[in-house]
């Protein structure tokens, strides 16, 4: 396909962002099929004044299956600056999630070396440096939604006035306040994932890891919680790293987006998205968000995330 | 690498040797008294050492050491022919035909049972709480009257044993295989009923097959209850064969060791008796499509 | 049900009525015409099932079981003549087929019914079984008196409700020896220790991994035969029943708990660990709550075996009292009454017990799917 065309990237495009060397670089990764991009190649932007929040170098995880040995990640580096919002998109198997349960410390890799603030993975763990989003809401059915709340902050430690008060703020920053008192199984799936959400920044983290949390929802409630998902990033400057397979939300949340692909799992490319904070999501049908949303269609094929 | 034989062992083995390590610990802490008030009535100097070996070899000991117990079921086993008596054989073969007869018709009557119930909803809504609140009424407690009032009757010996074995695991097998039948899936119900399937035809193509593993389970916990009521069975009139009798002749007349190798014996037949059901289930789930 | 049948069936049982009034009911009095109270009785409930049988709808139930009281009452009192209990005639037998009739007509149509209010579907499921189990104690009180049944083989119902107010002193004494001591001493202790073995179980795999088959396969084993070991031990008294009810709970207790606290999902265990969570926290939060339902299923198992055990042992050999000993005794004493009224009470102790067990689950697990579906 690549060789007949000229790459479709190759166009002007004043809206994105481009890094210099760029064009070549996707352009010989789309025409190379084989090939497995080397570490360089895929650098983020040089660090700026803002800290480093995640400084991985060529992470690698394998493991042995039945059916052989699985190189989930291979040589992946990435470097992600504060405030960031960073999407990783690919198909199953890409890696995303076990890139981030690296991150969270929830896996160990077999090589390379990460710094999450500053710290060893572990440290970082241990000092609740962040907060996971699962795919599933996992509240605990036994307890309130208030008392879902409170649960990592009773084992942190925080007293019970501040438990209290971090509740009551969480709750209605995701609008679910008045929501104390019931039990998980009375809330619908979108209002529990939410709750989630509160809970995993009710003491304050600098990170939030997220793992396709919207997956199991339905499409028109994901874009309302995409919605609210960005005011959220907006009024707490967090972080946010985000996993999921949807290329409009990977694009219409991120200020960046990460393109993984498997066998085995690496970035295929890393793309700057600059659109203006206080995005709708009518943004989805501009121009700019398509040529976005292409490239990083493109970079899934080149990754063969699209072959059985 | 360790060997998975080595994993999936290793822990029940360790288990296995430190708890047979406990017994021996205690076997000679608990009949540490009796030895030593032995000796002190022959009047028989005594060191350490013949203590010890005294806890762990005397006549009639609190606690029997390990393989004491393992010679005295030796002995009764093999030392005896078969049918005799004193054979451990003959005792265990008499409760074995109890439980196997009761737990033949007690799983009948109670598959039996399960699918009227099934079947008519006036019976299912009647019946079903009976038997619910039978399940918490300890109807082993009836098995002296059922001897009593049969003997009475004139039905000695296998009948009657069979008779409450059968009448305890009746009921589990029973509850069980209820819930086996109605365990199948709403949409597979419909499916069959798109294809005008009869009620009989649901029955041997749906209804049975979703019920295996639970007919299973319930077989497991039948059997067992069945081997507890023969044992129990022959308490009451003083039986003079099976392994209930050899444990009450055993407390009677204070043989400590003659009553544990019957708890062994009664012990391998309950686990022998699983491990068949166990085997034909998985011969069974293997048939059926399981790996 | 059918409406045609429920009319047959009805008018049999009227019918039914009418022979009764003609035939003998006792070997002597040639019919119920010299007693006015009891034919007056009958008639009316023969009146009442023609009622039933001419509405032969839902509505007949009503009617049904007016005549049944009726009917019924009226039998249980011509019991009362000597003449008639126990070599009843055919007059007699006759109400009783039509009680019975009625009965299960009226059980068949109750069964049938499925009102849309939850509040009379709990009546009704609770009214169906209760006429079931009224008609069978009723057919097994009119059968033994009727038949003259010996009271050594089987006793009426009344006798055995008689025989057990009159012996309520000795019935406390029995439940209080065997319930109170032997069952709930050892139920605490053997499902407290079960309890605390599978904890310490989970937290260290490998201990976990040898004791479960070891549990598994000591949950299967006839326990109540170490009963004279244990008396051995600890005496006759209450103390070595205990023993045998710890010993017989313990094991389905380690089990169930061991893998109750395994059940958590591993997305709840990551986010304990994204907390950065010990051991003790994680247990108190979320393996203990997540294990509640699978304790419970012990409880409720250890409360039937418990009693079980505890009247078991007490076959093997007690003081003077207790259930179990009382039951053996009596039963070789032929006093099959005092028997029956033994097993009433473990019985209702057996029910009771599972009962309040039951109520704590469901005021402790009443976040579990199987409560909101």
């Amino acid at each position: 396909m690549a060789s007949s065309k000229p790459s479709p990237l190759a166009l002007k495009e004043p809206e994105a962002e481009r890094r210099p060397g760029d064009n070549e670089a996707i352009a010989s990764l789309v025409n190379s099929v084989a090939d497995t991009a080397a570490p360089d190649m895929i650098a983020s932007e040089p660090p700026s004044s803002k800290r480093l929040v995640v400084d991985a170098q060529n992470i690698s995880l394998t493991f042995d299956t039945a059916d052989g040995r699985v190189d989930a990640l291979s040589n992946v580096s990435l470097q992600i600056v504060e405030g960031e919002f960073v999407s990783f998109i690919g198909p199953s198997g890409c890696g995303k999630t076990t890139m981030l349960r690296v991150i969270a410390d929830l896996q160990r890799p077999s090589a390379g070396a990460l710094l999450v603030n500053g710290m060893s993975a572990e440290n970082a763990r241990l000092a609740r440096s962040y907060g996971y989003v699962f795919q599933a809401p996992a509240l605990f059915p036994w307890r309130t939604i208030e008392k879902n709340l409170k649960l990592p902050l009773e084992i942190m430690g925080f007293s019970e006035i501040d438990q209290q008060q971090r509740v009551e703020r969480y709750l209605s920053l995701v609008n679910l306040t008045g929501f104390e008192r019931k039990f998980p199984w009375q809330l619908s799936g979108g209002m529990q994932q939410r709750v989630s959400i509160a809970r995993a920044l009710s003491f304050d983290p600098a990170l939030l890891l997220m793992d396709e949390p919207f997956g199991a929802l339905d499409e028109i409630v994901r874009d309302h919680l995409n919605e609210q998902l960005l005011q959220l990033w907006k009024s707490t400057e967090k972080t946010v790293l985000f996993v999921t397979h949807s290329i409009p939300e990977a694009v219409f949340l991120s200020t960046k987006v990460v393109v993984m692909s498997p066998r085995p799992g690496r970035i295929i490319d890393i793309i700057d998205c600059d659109f203006p904070r206080d995005r709708s999501l009518e943004i989805r049908e501009t121009p700019e968000f398509l040529r976005i949303a292409q490239r990083v269609r493109v970079g899934l094929r080149a990754g063969h995330s699209y072959d059985e | 690498m360790r060997h998975p034989w080595v994993e999936r062992y290793a822990p029940l083995a360790t288990t296995v040797l430190v708890l047979i390590a406990i017994w021996y610990i205690a076997a000679i802490a608990m009949n540490l008294s009796l030895v030593r008030d032995a000796f002190e009535r022959e009047e028989t100097a005594y060191t350490l050492t013949d203590l010890i070996s005294g806890t762990l070899s005397a006549e009639r000991p609190l606690l029997p050491a390990p393989h004491q117990v393992a010679a005295a079921v030796y002995d009764s086993v093999f030392g005896y022919p078969p049918l005799a008596p004193r054979s451990l054989v003959y005792h265990s073969l008499v409760t074995l035909t109890a439980t196997l007869l009761g737990f033949v018709l007690g799983a009948l009557l109670g598959i039996v049972l399960a699918l009227m119930i099934v079947h008519s909803r006036v019976l299912e809504r009647s019946l079903m709480p009976w038997i619910i609140c039978s399940q918490m009424v300890p109807i082993l407690a009836l098995a002296p009257i059922f001897i009593v009032v049969l003997g009475a009757l004139g039905l000695h010996g296998l009948l009657p044993k069979s008779i409450i074995s059968a009448y305890l695991c009746f009921f589990p097998i029973a509850i069980g295989m209820v819930k086996g039948f109605t365990s199948s899936e709403p949409q597979q119900i419909e499916l069959m009923r798109t294809w005008s399937a009869t009620s009989r035809q649901m029955l041997w193509k749906l209804r049975w097959p979703s019920a295996v593993p639970y007919l299973f389970a319930s077989l497991k916990v039948a059997i067992t209850i069945s081997l507890i009521g023969a044992i129990v069975a022959e308490l009451p009139t003083g039986a003079e064969a099976g392994i209930g009798a050899r444990l009450l002749a055993g407390s009677y007349y204070g043989q400590t060791i003659q009553i544990w190798a019957a708890l062994v014996a009664s012990a391998v037949l309950a686990s022998g008796l699983i491990g068949i059901v166990g085997l034909v289930e998985r011969g069974v789930a293997r048939r059926m499509g399981a790996h | 049900m059918d409406p045609r049948k429920l009319r047959l069936g009805f008018l049999f049982a009227a019918g039914a009525i009418v022979l009764a009034l003609l035939l003998p009911s006792g070997p002597r009095s040639p019919s119920l015409l010299p007693s006015p109270a009891i034919w007056q009785t009958t008639a009316c409930a023969g009146l009442l099932f023609l009622c039933a049988a001419w509405m032969a709808n839902a509505r007949a139930t009503a009617f049904g079981l007016a005549g049944i009281t009726l009917a019924g009452g009226a039998t249980l009192a011509m019991l009362r003549d000597p003449a008639i209990a126990g070599s009843a005639g055919t007059g007699f037998w006759m109400i009783v087929i039509a009680v019975w009739l009625a009965a299960a007509l009226c059980v068949v149509n109750l069964a049938a019914m499925r009102p849309l209010r939850t509040d009379r579907q709990n009546i009704l499921n609770i009214l169906v079984p209760l006429l079931f189990g009224a008609v069978v104690f009723y057919l097994w009180e009119v059968g033994v008196r009727g038949f003259g049944v010996p009271p050594v083989l089987l006793p009426s119902p009344s006798a055995a409700a008689a025989k057990f107010a009159s012996s309520l002193p000795t019935l406390c004494t029995d439940f209080v020896q065997t319930f109170v001591r032997g069952v709930l001493i050892g139920y605490a202790i053997g499902c407290g220790a079960g309890l605390l073995v599978a904890i310490l179980a989970h937290r260290y795999a490998f201990l976990g991994r040898g004791l479960l088959p070891l549990g598994n396969f000591f949950s299967a084993l006839p326990l109540v035969g170490i009963a004279p070991i244990m008396v051995m031990w600890f005496g006759f008294d209450w103390p070595s029943k205990a023993a045998v009810v710890a010993l017989v709970t313990f094991f389905p207790m380690l089990v169930n708990a061991l893998a109750g606290l395994s059940a958590s999902g591993h997305i709840e265990r990551d986010l304990m660990r994204s907390y950065a969570a010990n051991h003790s926290q994680s247990l108190s939060k979320l393996y203990l709550p997540a294990a509640m339902p699978f304790i419970f299923n012990a409880l409720k198992i250890n409360a039937t075996l418990a009693l079980i055990g505890a009247i078991v042992a007490e076959f093997f050999g007690t003081p003077t009292q207790g259930i179990g000993f009382r039951i053996s005794t009596e039963a070789g004493r032929m006093a099959i009454d005092m028997v029956w009224a033994e097993i009433a009470l473990a019985a209702l102790a057996g029910m009771g017990f599972y009962g309040l067990v039951a109520l704590a689950e469901r005021a402790t697990t009443f976040w579990h799917p199987s409560y909101r579906t």
